[in-house]
């Protein structure tokens, strides 16, 4: 990618805070334990920084180390995703007469 | 292939787009599903992009990598029970933060050392944060899954030597963005980080675990935005920022909850106060009065409006399926039910609204502190299942009370109120609750479960 200055890359920072804070003052307190699952899920995008490392290494420490991102960078984007998945799932309005547990 | 790099730079952008999305669809549990979806489709891309760019290779490594990862990622994601899921979101944050690190360790080694003094700051941010997060996320994880004790461990001077170390890894952070190119250095920033993590971790209780995991949910994101600095990648930069803005936002929210600083929580080692400090006075002739589960189950069926206020102690017990039950029997006598969700109830940020959400009780009966609070005045029972000092009106009268301040639930503006306590031991502040004195008080005593089972065969019978 062109290489950005780095004050307009610490310009785009800001704003990205700045979204952020909008962003996620909308979520409810409900939501607050999938929220933080799921912006895990979200900065595991540290995998691409990964597969940029390991893709590039040449040497053999620079490949155990992008290596060992790589599998923490993964972990982190499969785990986050499912387990926000997992959770969301359970969250339902009224249940519908149709899928009503059986009472005993 | 992609040569391109205007292209690779809109495939990026594409990812932004969905991450923002999904977190936008979080606003409501009705689309939040959905949104995870597409943050899903955004990361896709992103990866896609990053391993069609020309000249990557080690293509078995980043397969076996990736491999190990999904499977360790997939595992955990679906073993883990709802109330493990704090250790669960500890670990995810710590792997992130791991990462972040080790690519600055990489990209280090890479430029020989050789760095501008914004690549050098970048680097050393990216290290030194990234791996704070990581040793953290782990004491948290081992806090949480109880494999080193919950309560605050402590030894004299601890805050000396935990700002010591801090010092002393950013000093060598400074030399980085100084010139430094020696490899040592960003090992050393990164090993005495790795120590403050542990350190700065272990001396903190369990029941301050849910600002501790919203901090390091904050400092794994700006980690990661560090880490687009160190690879001129706008993508790192802004996923990270908007995960940064998330965790520091709970962060203070679960603060605020807690009616105590940020510093506080983190050098304050709470416990410490306890002991001496509002202790209810049970010599000035009020006594607690026991109940059972009989007694109990008349006064639910023949109330109006019934509010349940869930606290840690039910999820420990297995209780909150039960609990579900015994809220739709009296339902179908025509008793209004409701959930009073206090907001640090649960050991992270809204776990309470998960559990109660996997036992199937419906969102549309749970509700918020500001949002009930009104309603206990005109509530015949409030039903506390192992909830305390978040229900202690000490919070709200006693300025020696180290929860002096707390928002709580008005839960002692109830009608008649049903405590059901394991025993007589006091919460997780250590304090007594005044709550169980109060005339209006019964005090049904066992195990959480036990006693909701009890209640809904009691409740059947009248």
């Amino acid at each position: 990618m062109t290489e950005l200055s780095f004050v307009i890359e610490l310009t785009i920072l800001v704003l990205a805070a700045f979204l952020g804070f909008e962003v996620i003052s909308k979520v409810p307190t409900m939501l607050h334990t999938p929220l933080m699952s799921g912006t895990n899920f979200i900065h595991g995008i540290v995998i691409v920084g990964a597969i940029i490392i390991l893709g590039g290494a040449d040497d053999t420490y620079l490949k155990i180390v992008g290596f060992v991102a790589m599998v923490l960078a993964t972990a982190n984007v499969v785990g986050g995703w499912f387990v926000t998945d997992r959770m969301l799932e359970m969250f339902k309005p009224r249940p519908e007469p149709g899928d009503k547990e059986p009472k005993k | 292939m992609i040569d391109n790099p205007d292209l690779t730079g809109l495939l990026y952008l594409a990812a932004i787009i969905c991450f923002v999305l999904a977190l936008r669809f979080l606003s409501s549990p009705k689309h939040a599903r959905r949104g995870n979806w597409l943050g899903g489709v955004g990361m896709i891309i992103a990866i896609a992009t990053a391993l069609l760019q020309e000249g990557i290779k080690n293509w078995v490594l980043i397969v076996i990598g990736a491999a190990i990862g999904t499977a360790v990622g997939v595992v955990g994601a679906r073993k883990v029970k709802m109330t493990a899921m704090p250790q669960m979101v500890a670990l995810f944050n710590g792997v992130g933060g791991g990462a972040a690190a080790l690519i600055a360790l990489a990209e280090f080694d890479e430029l020989g050392g050789e760095t501008t003094w914004d690549e050098g700051l970048s680097i050393a941010l990216s290290a030194l944060i990234g791996a704070i997060s990581f040793a953290g996320s782990m004491i948290a994880f081992a806090k949480l899954q109880e494999l080193i004790r919950g309560r605050p461990i402590v030894f004299p001077g601890q805050n000396y030597v935990n700002i010591a170390v801090l010092a002393a890894a950013s000093a060598i952070g400074i030399a980085i963005v100084a010139g430094l190119e020696e490899q040592w250095a960003i090992v050393a920033v990164i090993v005495l980080a790795l120590m403050f993590g542990v350190m700065f971790v272990l001396p903190i209780g369990g029941a301050d675990m849910p600002v501790v995991i919203s901090l390091l949910n904050a400092f794994t994101g700006i980690a990661v935005s560090a880490t687009g600095f160190v690879l001129n990648s706008t993508v790192l930069i802004v996923s990270g920022m908007l995960v940064g803005a998330s965790g520091t936002l709970l962060t203070l929210l679960m603060a605020k909850a807690m009616n105590r600083s940020v510093t506080n929580v983190i050098f304050g080692a709470f416990g410490q106060v306890q002991a001496g400090v509002g202790q209810a006075r049970a010599d000035d002739g009020r006594t607690v009065r026991a109940t059972s589960a009989d007694d109990v189950a008349v006064q639910l069926s023949f109330a109006r409006k019934v509010i349940v206020v869930p606290g840690y102690g039910m999820a420990v017990a297995q209780a909150q399926h039960d609990v579900r039950q015994l809220a739709d029997l009296l339902e179908e006598k025509g008793v209004d039910v409701r959930y009073a969700i206090h907001p640090v109830a649960g050991r992270m940020p809204g776990h309470m609204n998960v559990l109660l959400a996997e036992a199937n009780v419906p969102y549309t009966q749970l509700s918020e502190m500001d949002e009930i609070n009104p309603e206990f005045p005109q509530t015949d029972v409030a039903l506390v299942i192992g909830a305390n000092d978040v229900t202690n009106p000490a919070a709200r009268t006693d300025t020696s009370s180290p929860i002096y301040g707390m928002p709580i639930l008005d839960v002692d503006k109830a009608a008649s109120i049903i405590v059901m306590k394991r025993s007589m031991n006091p919460g997780f502040a250590g304090i007594d609750n005044e709550l169980y004195l109060d005339p209006k008080t019964t005090m049904l005593f066992g195990d959480a479960k036990e006693s909701v089972l009890k209640l809904i065969s009691a409740v059947k019978a009248t």
